[in-house]
């Protein structure tokens, strides 16, 4: 190639690049923008991107329209309980299937592939039922539990990825020397593995702070709802001087999973990568 | 994604449990991995393969909720009433429509992005950065964002097109005819990182050396793209096209959030329908048929689609 033509090439590209920069990036700079501004600025007829009057009123407001901090609580629960439970139950499992090519790992695998395309009204009404009878409707704890099964499909999938970049020959040291099975899984493999399983856990957190579905149909009373459920109310009674608090809640609902989400991404890419390069 | 299909594959044709390769101590090893197996293996069988089953057993019953009545069996009737429901297979109508309106271009803008994310650009760590937002943002956020971009008065999408004198622009989400396509523009959106990333992994995995080779060949850029990129990126793309094609089918709180299924059921996705059909008015037993429904036609959609782009692959 010619040097001019690689320069237009270049160019091109980063002509491209900005377009998916800002394709990315203007929905998320309009509600920052939204949640920061005052009511005479939301209710103008000719919105500016950057409000010229920068107000926190929004967030108060939003506090006191909606029990936010009791759903930050919440949902805090939830999420951590079921990262934390779904690791603690995931990891021996993930273990298995990366060690052993047994007919319980192939049916585990496949079990991790087909529960991704059932729809979850499906497994949602019996799931509603089941709870009902166990009187667990409307309680954390119910959803604690959906939680966790929900997510095991995908921490056993990053688990296993991590387990196999673990080298066998660590292991089998550990073995010639005389150490147990647990042994060797406590004391050699789990060291190892503790980056993969906190960016795991991380992740099955991130996923339930989202969640929004079963939370919708577990949760009656807004004081058990889930900060994503809560949210839906400021659309209620939706006007137009409500957008400002709608914009501010959303935002700081975002943050958490955001940061945490920058903090652990190299993981999970490496994660699906290392899943994808295994043989 | 890959991995795992490509491991239940292999598990089939493979002999699975086998005696080859068995150490001695087996019977050791194995107590120990029923050991290490159970604390994950009994939730999920009671709380996912179990209501799994539940939910088909339930589709041929009349079961409904706060009933004092014994659920009854009936048999395919659920099914049969089904096939009569006009308003359910409009949804699904739609919801074939918007998974497919947002798989394809989702793919292919998302194919863009990796390509420009695995060249050594100046940008590319802000790119990676925003790219990641979407896929870190509760679902129900993402609707919100959205609904404020599209607000008819004070959103930023009519300004724009205020501002660039195209007009007083429209209020997209409750209009008839813009409805669903300004909900599918969120789709997109929403699930690009994840196919981005799939992609980038992907491509990150194509050996160097047979670009080089291509390019000292003189190949141009698309032929490069053509002999060396795509073959390695086929078996991802595949997949992971599959997987959103599922999930974009089975999505809710996204267009729960935008629409709610309106204006007049032009954006009812069968999740939102069964959803309502289940918890608003009760009918437990209608409503999981409907997920039958579902996951059948999904299965021969996609049993179709990956064995023809299997196949036609070793034509090639």
């Amino acid at each position: 190639m010619s040097l001019p033509t690689r320069r237009a090439a270049r160019a091109g590209q980063y002509l491209a690049l900005l377009c998916y920069l800002v394709f990315l990036a203007f929905p998320f700079v309009w509600l920052i923008s939204t949640a920061f501004k005052p009511a005479p600025e939301l209710g103008s007829l000719h919105p500016t991107w950057i409000p010229e009057h920068p107000t926190l009123d929004n967030f108060r407001a939003a506090f006191d329209e909606q029990p936010l901090l009791r759903a930050a609580a919440n949902s805090l629960i939830a999420a951590l309980s079921a990262g934390i439970i779904a690791v603690v139950i995931a990891t021996p499992m993930a273990y298995v299937m990366a060690r052993h090519r047994s007919r319980l790992s192939t049916a585990a695998t496949g079990w991790v592939v087909v529960s991704q395309a059932f729809p979850f009204v499906l497994l949602i009404i019996p799931l509603f039922l089941v709870l009902k009878y166990l009187h667990l409707i409307n309680t954390l704890w119910g959803l604690i539990m959906v939680y966790v099964v929900w997510s095991l499909p995908f921490a056993l999938w990053m688990l296993v990825g991590y387990v196999r970049a673990v080298p066998l020959e660590l292991e089998e040291a550990a073995a010639v020397d005389g150490a147990s099975r647990l042994r060797t899984l406590v004391s050699v493999t789990a060291p190892l593995l503790a980056p993969g399983i906190v960016a795991t856990a991380l992740f099955a957190f991130i996923t339930a702070w989202n969640e929004f579905f079963f939370a919708l149909v577990l949760l009656k009373t807004p004081e058990k709802q889930t900060l994503p459920v809560v949210l839906t109310h400021f659309l209620g009674a939706e006007g137009a001087s409500d957008l400002g608090p709608l914009a501010a809640a959303a935002f700081l609902a975002t943050l958490p999973s955001l940061v945490l989400f920058a903090v652990i991404q190299r993981r999970i890419t490496g994660g699906m990568l290392a899943g994808a390069v295994k043989s | 994604m890959t991995l795992a299909s490509a491991t239940v594959q292999s598990g089939r044709h493979g002999p699975p449990g086998g005696p080859h390769g068995r150490r001695p101590t087996r019977v050791n090893r194995n107590a120990g991995t029923w050991f290490l197996v159970l604390p994950a293996l009994i939730p999920i069988l009671v709380l996912s393969v179990g209501p799994l089953l539940y939910g088909i057993a339930l589709a041929f019953t009349d079961a409904q909720s706060g009933r004092t009545r014994s659920t009854q069996w009936t048999g395919v009737l659920n099914f049969q009433d089904l096939l009569h429901d006009g308003l359910f297979w409009e949804s699904f109508r739609i919801g074939l429509v918007w998974a497919v309106g947002v798989t394809v271009p989702q793919f292919a803008l998302a194919l863009g992005l990796a390509l420009l994310l695995n060249q050594n650009l100046r940008m590319r760590w802000l790119a990676r950065a925003l790219a990641i937002i979407p896929w870190a943002m509760p679902e129900v956020v993402v609707g919100i964002m959205w609904r404020l971009v599209y607000n008819p008065d004070a959103g930023i999408l009519n300004e724009s097109i205020r501002d660039l004198g195209l007009g007083d622009g429209r209020d997209w989400l409750t209009g008839l005819a813009t409805a669903l396509p300004a909900v599918i523009l969120v789709g997109v959106w929403a699930g690009m990182p994840q196919t981005t990333v799939a992609l980038l992994a992907g491509l990150q995995n194509t050996p160097h050396e047979l670009h080089e080779a291509a390019a000292l060949d003189g190949a141009g850029a698309w032929r490069r793209f053509r002999t060396v990129t795509w073959p390695a990126l086929r078996p991802v793309a595949l997949s992971i096209t599959a997987l959103n094609f599922i999930w974009n089918f089975n999505s809710f709180a996204l267009v729960y959030v935008l629409t709610n299924g309106g204006p007049g059921g032009r954006t009812r996705l069968p999740m939102l329908f069964a959803y309502e059909e289940a918890f608003r008015y009760g009918q437990f037993g209608y409503a999981a048929a409907m997920g039958c429904v579902m996951v059948a036609v999904i299965s021969v959609i996609l049993a179709v689609y990956l064995v023809g782009r299997l196949t036609g692959g070793e034509d090639r």
